[in-house]
């Protein structure tokens, strides 16, 4: 399964939603109404994407993952279309806000996962965990269990494994959301450093301004199921973005004093 | 979650099509039966019949009147008092009739309030002359509220410990005397809970089988399930047991009917969590009323327990140890319980993966039947008591070749579908929680099929599962319904042996069995207890 359309992608992969419409159906939240989206995302850059609770960020990346099945239009990735895709063949890794462990196995099995869903690993992966594990600063833990580690830790973990599986394409949902200050911006750095290295297309979805200036490049921003502005995260911050993204960051651009948005549950 | 179709709803389809062809087998034998001699049938409903169908009743209504008026009490006491030294153990204690034998049950209070019982002498004397025993209505009831007064109790408490604390708080500062926190916060709640909770004793009384055979001591306390029995084992009426089936499953239907009307937790397993702090401060005379309560309730609870012990205790158990019969029956036992709560622990995972990956697959739009099926299926079975469901093999077997060499292939299957609903009560909930967290990531990393049942889904399930397999175990070995009707000299279980050993009169040999039973049944009960306390933490 992963030989197929990741590894024929060396870098980053251009990621692009046609017309693609979603809905949770009368039992979601969003009511009848369905999200559009209609949106390219840069190559090989790190784009944040922003927009109030319930516009339909986290739809968005799972849409790309494959978690969610598209109503209508096409999900491009590589100029592939993978909208029949299952999750497991699309050339994406993804990190959660929480839960990107299994508790009952080590760091080491965890990360091996990314190689073999089996975990039946050979000479060279193994290598290449140890590498990972050594890269996200996690050496001497591979046999710690999840509960053994902080939460920092844990997401390295899932780094880790996104450095094994190696896809052009890295969606990440709020994973440090529930981390300190000090530690998010670690983490923003490794995330930064390991995008450097590897030149995938990064699709970060946060509610933290801050977040988005320190790695993001290019911004999408969304408002109630669509697509409301997009650019170059510089315009955004400077006051060029649109009056809504204005609105929603609030008066003190591009310095979010609330903490508590940051802790949404996927 | 994808199009491909999950192999998890293949399992689940297959574990329905099992049970489908299990329960649908009996119905196919009743109904050929029934046609083959519909006069045979019809001429069933003599007044025999309608005092069988008025006694079922009206010992269901006097057992579930016994039983859930005094737990209401028995209940709020607890709940009153929510730290006291061996307040735990009572719980527990009233845990143990769920899963205890009927058959020992109803040994320990013959012991007990029997003729020749521990209480005879004093018996006699308050009633003035010889004590005649218990036999009949008296002894299905005190059998009756020893298996359901501890759980309704239970079920109660659990009710009450839903009440939020905040309101025991305002209580206490509005300083609310005893009378009116009942009538204001207690009796709301436990009023709630009571329609669900009396139709569900009322429920198991009408379909309790071993309690009325052993203790009912004739014809004119004889139930519908009795009758079922006695047509088919005594008097050859095949034609009667399809009319004393067909009425069975209809009363059962229409009570179970009313319960899911009613939201009622059919299966009655609780969950009692840690008590609560309290704020409320009980007066003296109370305390001293609610400790008499707790004292007689436990009393009844445990009088038959320890009069199994001590008749147990008295019988010849080394000559007991040494009889072929008795090893042979204890094997047989072991190995048909065995196999039996395997299926039933198979059966019930297959059906909990396929209700979540279906749940998942289409979760925008509505529920399919398959849903359906997966998700209340499992609650139908207890609609068909096992004594139903072997009557109509019993049925069907019987043109086709010798019925009692099937003995064993029925043991195993219906004692697996009944002990289903206690299985997925304790799969379930541990599965989707494990799914929760789950699915994602496997569906990310393609960990699908085998690789995902040994690498995420056994560890993570592994205790329920141990759980689910040593309470369906324990269920299995102590069931009488079904080897009461197949059992022969060739298959004996325990509960069967022990049956013949009350009915040729070797009373000590049955009390030495009974303790036996109920010992390993009591192991296995606190084995699944352990095993579905501990959870692995999470990350």
């Amino acid at each position: 399964m992963r030989d197929g359309a990741a590894s024929r992608l060396e870098k980053g992969a251009p990621v692009r939603l046609d017309k693609v419409s979603f809905s949770y159906g009368s039992h979601g939240s969003y009511g009848e109404v369905p999200l559009v989206f209609d949106v390219e995302f840069a190559t090989a850059k790190i784009t944040a994407i922003m927009g109030p609770s319930g516009s339909g960020k986290s739809t968005l990346l799972n849409l790309v993952a494959g978690f969610e099945t598209p109503q209508s239009g096409r999900v491009l990735i590589g100029d592939v279309d993978v909208s029949a895709e299952p999750a497991s063949a699309r050339p994406v890794s993804m990190v959660f806000q929480e839960n990107n462990l299994f508790a009952h196995l080590s760091v080491e099995q965890n990360v091996g996962l990314g190689r073999s869903p089996s975990l039946r690993l050979t000479q060279g992966d193994h290598a290449a965990i140890a590498e990972a594990l050594a890269r996200t600063g996690l050496a001497g833990k591979e046999k710690r269990l999840p509960r053994e580690l902080s939460g920092g830790e844990r997401q390295r973990v899932a780094l880790a494994r996104v450095l094994v599986r190696d896809r052009p394409v890295l969606l990440l949902d709020e994973p440090f959301a529930s981390l300190g200050p000090a530690l998010r911006d670690d983490m923003l750095d490794l995330v930064a450093a390991v995008h450097a290295e590897r030149g995938m297309t990064v699709l970060f979805v946060t509610h933290q301004p801050e977040d988005a200036r320190r790695i993001g490049e290019h911004i999408v921003f969304l408002d109630n199921g669509l697509v409301a502005a997009t650019g170059k995260a510089d315009d955004f911050f400077t006051g060029a973005g649109p009056e809504a993204f204005r609105r929603y960051i609030g008066a003190g651009a591009g310095y979010s004093t609330s903490r508590d948005v940051a802790r949404k549950r996927t | 979650m994808q199009r491909a179709t999950d192999p998890r709803a293949s399992a689940g389809i297959v574990a329905l099509a099992a049970i489908a062809l299990l329960i649908g087998g009996a119905f196919a034998g009743l109904l050929f039966e029934g046609a083959h001699d519909l006069s045979g049938a019809w001429a069933a409903f003599d007044p025999y019949l309608l005092r069988v169908i008025r006694f079922t009743l009206w010992q269901a209504a006097l057992s579930t009147l016994l039983s859930v008026g005094p737990a209401l009490f028995v209940a709020r006491a607890l709940s009153r008092h929510p730290r006291f030294f061996g307040r735990a153990f009572i719980l527990q204690l009233f845990a143990v009739p769920l899963a205890l034998p009927a058959i020992v049950a109803a040994l320990g209070i013959l012991a007990l309030y029997g003729r020749a019982g521990y209480f005879a002498g004093v018996l006699a004397v308050i009633g003035g002359g010889s004590w005649p025993g218990i036999y009949g209505l008296s002894g299905i009831l005190v059998a009756h509220v020893f298996f359901n007064l501890p759980l309704a109790t239970r079920l109660f408490l659990e009710a009450l410990q839903t009440i939020p604390s905040d309101q025991w708080r305002l209580a206490s500062q509005l300083g609310m005397a005893a009378r009116p926190a009942f009538r204001l916060i207690e009796w709301p709640t436990l009023r709630a809970a009571l329609p669900g909770v009396a139709g569900l004793v009322f429920m198991l009384c009408i379909t309790s089988f071993t309690i009325v055979l052993i203790l009912g001591g004739g014809p004119a306390a004889t139930t519908l399930e009795v009758g079922i029995y006695q047509a088919l084992r005594f008097d050859f009426d095949p034609a009667r047991a399809v009319t004393l089936t067909l009425l069975q499953i209809a009363l059962t239907f229409i009570v179970v009917l009313a319960l899911t009307r009613l939201g009622a937790n059919v299966v009655g397993d609780t969950n009692l969590p840690v008590a609560q702090r309290r704020y409320l401060s009980v007066n003296g005379a109370e305390t001293w009323l609610n400790a008499l309560l707790i004292v007689l309730a436990l009393l009844f609870v445990v009088g038959p327990m320890a009069a199994t012990v001590m008749a147990g205790l008295g019988a010849d158990l080394g000559r007991l140890a040494g009889e072929a019969t008795v090893r042979q029956a204890t094997l047989t036992s072991a190995a048909l319980a065995f196999l039996s709560a395997l299926l039933s622990v198979m059966l019930s995972l297959a059906l909990t993966m396929a209700r979540r990956a279906l749940a998942l697959n289409c979760r925008a739009g509505a529920k399919t039947l398959l849903e359906h099926a997966t998700d209340t299926g499992a609650g139908f079975v207890l609609v068909v008591p096992p004594i139903v469901v072997g009557a109509g093999w019993f049925l069907l077997l019987r043109h086709v070749g010798d019925v009692f060499a099937i003995a064993p292939v029925m043991v195993v299957t219906v004692n697996a579908v009944m002990a289903m609903p206690f299985a997925l009560r304790a799969v379930r909930p541990a599965y989707d929680a494990a799914s929760e967290r789950h699915e994602r990531l496997c569906a990310q990393l393609g960990i699908a099929g085998w690789n995902r049942l040994m690498l995420v889904d056994w560890p993570s399930l592994r205790r329920p599962l141990a759980t689910a397999f040593a309470f369906a175990m324990a269920l299995s070995l102590g069931d009488l319904g079904v080897i009461a009707l197949f059992g022969s000299d060739s298959v004996q279980t325990l509960p069967y042996l022990l049956l013949a050993r009350m009915g040729s009169y070797r009373t000590e040999d049955a009390a030495g069995l009974a303790l036996l039973l109920g010992l390993v049944c009591l192991a296995l009960i606190v084995a699944a207890h352990w095993l579905g306390r501990e959870r692995v933490g999470d990350a």
